[in-house]
């Protein structure tokens, strides 16, 4: 606006030549203070989670029953909890554990809803209808019910959680990734790789998958709290990760058992959580609007 | 109309019947039995036990037997509670969930909707901020954060509400906020969403061009059209409303349902584990099928799918 003589704005200049959807939305993500905010949190976050426990003085079991649980201190930053645990370092490693489980069945769920909804979207016809009424079945199933049996009858094993979990949430993913791929199939260059005698694989995964990146990867952003959601409520509810391990989820619960006498125990816990959910929440809906995907929820 | 409800309850037979199949092989593959825990339990009294509830018979023989008595309406007795059938328990623990279930959804409608209002009303001014703001809250901030954070706050240190337990109606306050809290939020967010769009067509315009007050443009002539998104996310919501619950009940607790499932999964207490999951898969189909009526109801533009 400053020089009225640049008649063309600068932005669609830009895309003429060919920026690449990633600078582009990276360009539109910094504009977005919350995103960018989120961003910051998570990075942070991660990077205490990783490294910190090397950096503190404290193993995760480490017991002081003498000391028992006191406030925070200058020894013990956040307190200890009733066996005389550092809860910083109790906090750094569960949240090792509760990101692990979000990017880890977020991938799984990433995984099995690509290819399926990729697969129904691009074949169509008797084979889409057959797999969708799968989708829709399963819908309506109570999966959190069954992810509870699962973790009540095979021993709260870790990977079990992250494949049930990852078995749950790749539903919504195939439903959006089918919309999207129906939608590019017909595009002329899509026509294009098939005159060029492209195989069906190449065409789905090198051309089709490719172009609509964008709500994928929105998608997996808001999945990963959802994720990181369904394995506190586990863990909260005794079926998730089990002690002396901690996670955010167990965490908290032993935080509730114990808040009258001492807070701490739940605030500090339930504080990084939120934080943590919030900034990828954050991120999540900055992304979608960068990427400009038309907010979809079905 | 009849045709989609018919397909409709045909699908969800089927999908009935795999959750009971699945659901009964399941449980039976894990190790352990409803008599592992007990202590004492000779080999002779073992076999008389489960000769007494038919555990001795061959596995397909009893899926069959289990399928028979459930076309009877017959969830079977219990195999933890002596002397207690599946359905008394049920019977027993139902209306306490159901209670506060529909207090929470009563609480996530009211707030969400008339917040979702009132930011599409009054669209980028403080309102709207405030409530999206607490939009985010709802869908950061998990039950089991809010729910002890708000019993430490006003139940223990201000003395409002009893910490826990299901007595007075007071008992029902501060559960069916926290249940509630999670889905006002999306409430409120669906609800602006649907509201900005209907506000901006022209029958609005029609309505204020006649004279109509704002207020009843907003209630007789918008919020039809602007609550369809929250309709259709009624479905999920009344489910996750059925699971919240689980977390809900162990904070306050409350003898409800969700207790006894997970207990009951814990001690492998055959019946009960698949009467409570019948009773959820049932509650779950049942609600999204009349979420779909609903929905076709308010918006003829909605076409039905069988």
């Amino acid at each position: 606006m400053s020089a009225p003589t640049s008649a063309v704005p600068e932005a669609p200049e830009a895309l003429e030549q060919g920026t690449s959807l990633g600078h582009d939305a990276w360009l539109r993500l910094r504009k977005n203070q919350l995103a960018v905010f989120g961003l910051v949190c998570l990075a942070v976050v991660s990077v205490l989670c990783l490294i910190g426990p090397w950096l503190l003085p404290y193993g995760y079991e480490e017991q002081k029953l003498e000391l028992g649980a006191s406030a925070p201190s200058a020894m013990h930053w956040l307190g200890t909890d009733t066996l005389g645990r550092d809860l910083l370092v109790r906090l750094l490693y569960g949240g090792r554990i509760s990101l692990g489980v979000g990017l880890a069945a977020t991938f799984v769920a990433l995984t099995i809803g690509v290819v399926y909804g990729a697969v129904a979207g691009f074949f169509g016809g008797k084979l889409d209808a057959a797999l969708m009424r799968i989708v829709d079945i399963m819908y309506s199933l109570p999966f959190p019910i069954f992810v509870i049996l699962l973790m009540v009858f095979f021993g709260k094993n870790i990977i079990l959680l992250f494949v049930a979990i990852g078995a749950v949430e790749w539903l919504t993913m195939a439903r959006i990734v089918r919309s999207q791929v129906m939608a590019v199939k017909r595009m002329e260059f899509i026509e294009a790789a098939r005159a060029l005698g492209f195989g069906k694989r190449r065409i789905i995964f090198r051309h089709i998958l490719p172009n609509i990146l964008g709500p994928i990867i929105v998608y997996t952003t808001l999945t990963i709290p959802a994720v990181m959601l369904l394995e506190a409520f586990l863990s909260f509810l005794g079926l998730g990760v089990q002690p002396p391990m901690s996670s955010w989820g167990v965490l908290i619960k032993d935080g509730a058992e114990k808040m009258e006498e001492f807070p701490w125990l739940l605030v500090f816990p339930a504080a990084l959580f939120s934080l943590t959910l919030f900034s990828l929440n954050f991120l999540g809906d900055g992304l979608r609007d960068a990427l400009d995907v038309r907010s979809s929820k079905d | 109309m009849l045709r989609f409800i018919t397909s409709r309850l045909l699908q969800s037979l089927l999908a009935l019947f795999l959750v009971i199949t699945a659901t009964f092989f399941m449980i039976r593959f894990v190790p352990g039995g409803p008599f592992t825990a007990e202590k004492a339990v000779t080999p002779e009294i073992l076999r008389n036990l489960e000769a007494h509830y038919g555990l001795d018979r061959p596995l397909w023989r009893q899926y069959l037997d289990y399928l028979g008595s459930l076309g009877r309406g017959d969830l079977g007795p219990s195999f933890k509670y002596p002397n207690r059938t599946v359905n008394e328990i049920i019977g027993d623990k139902l209306p306490v969930s159901a209670e506060l279930g529909a207090l929470a959804l009563a609480f996530a409608l009211v707030i969400g909707i008339s917040l979702g209002t009132l930011a599409a009303v009054y669209r980028n001014t403080w309102i709207d901020y405030v409530a999206s703001t607490f939009g985010m809250m709802g869908i950061s901030i998990p039950t089991f954060v809010v729910g002890p954070l708000l019993v430490l706050g006003l139940a223990i240190h201000l003395g409002w509400f009893n910490a826990s337990g299901w007595y007075g109606p007071a008992d029902r306050v501060l559960p069916a906020i926290v249940l509630g809290f999670a889905y006002a939020a999306p409430v409120s967010r669906l609800t602006r969403g649907g509201m900005l769009e209907i506000l901006g067509q022209d029958f609005i315009r029609t309505a204020r061009a006649k004279g109509a007050s704002e207020l009843r443009i907003i209630t007789r002539h918008a919020l039809r059209g602007g609550l369809l998104p929250v309709v259709s996310f009624l479905g999920p919501a009344v489910a996750g409303i059925l699971t919240g619950s689980f977390v809900i009940e162990t904070i306050f607790q409350i003898p409800g349902i969700g207790r006894e499932f997970v207990n009951s999964a814990f001690n492998r207490d055959y019946t009960l584990v698949l009467g409570t999951v019948i009773l959820y898969a049932v509650l779950i189909m049942a609600l999204n099928l009349v979420v779909d009526v609903v929905q076709a109801w308010m918006n003829p533009k909605v076409r039905l799918e069988g």
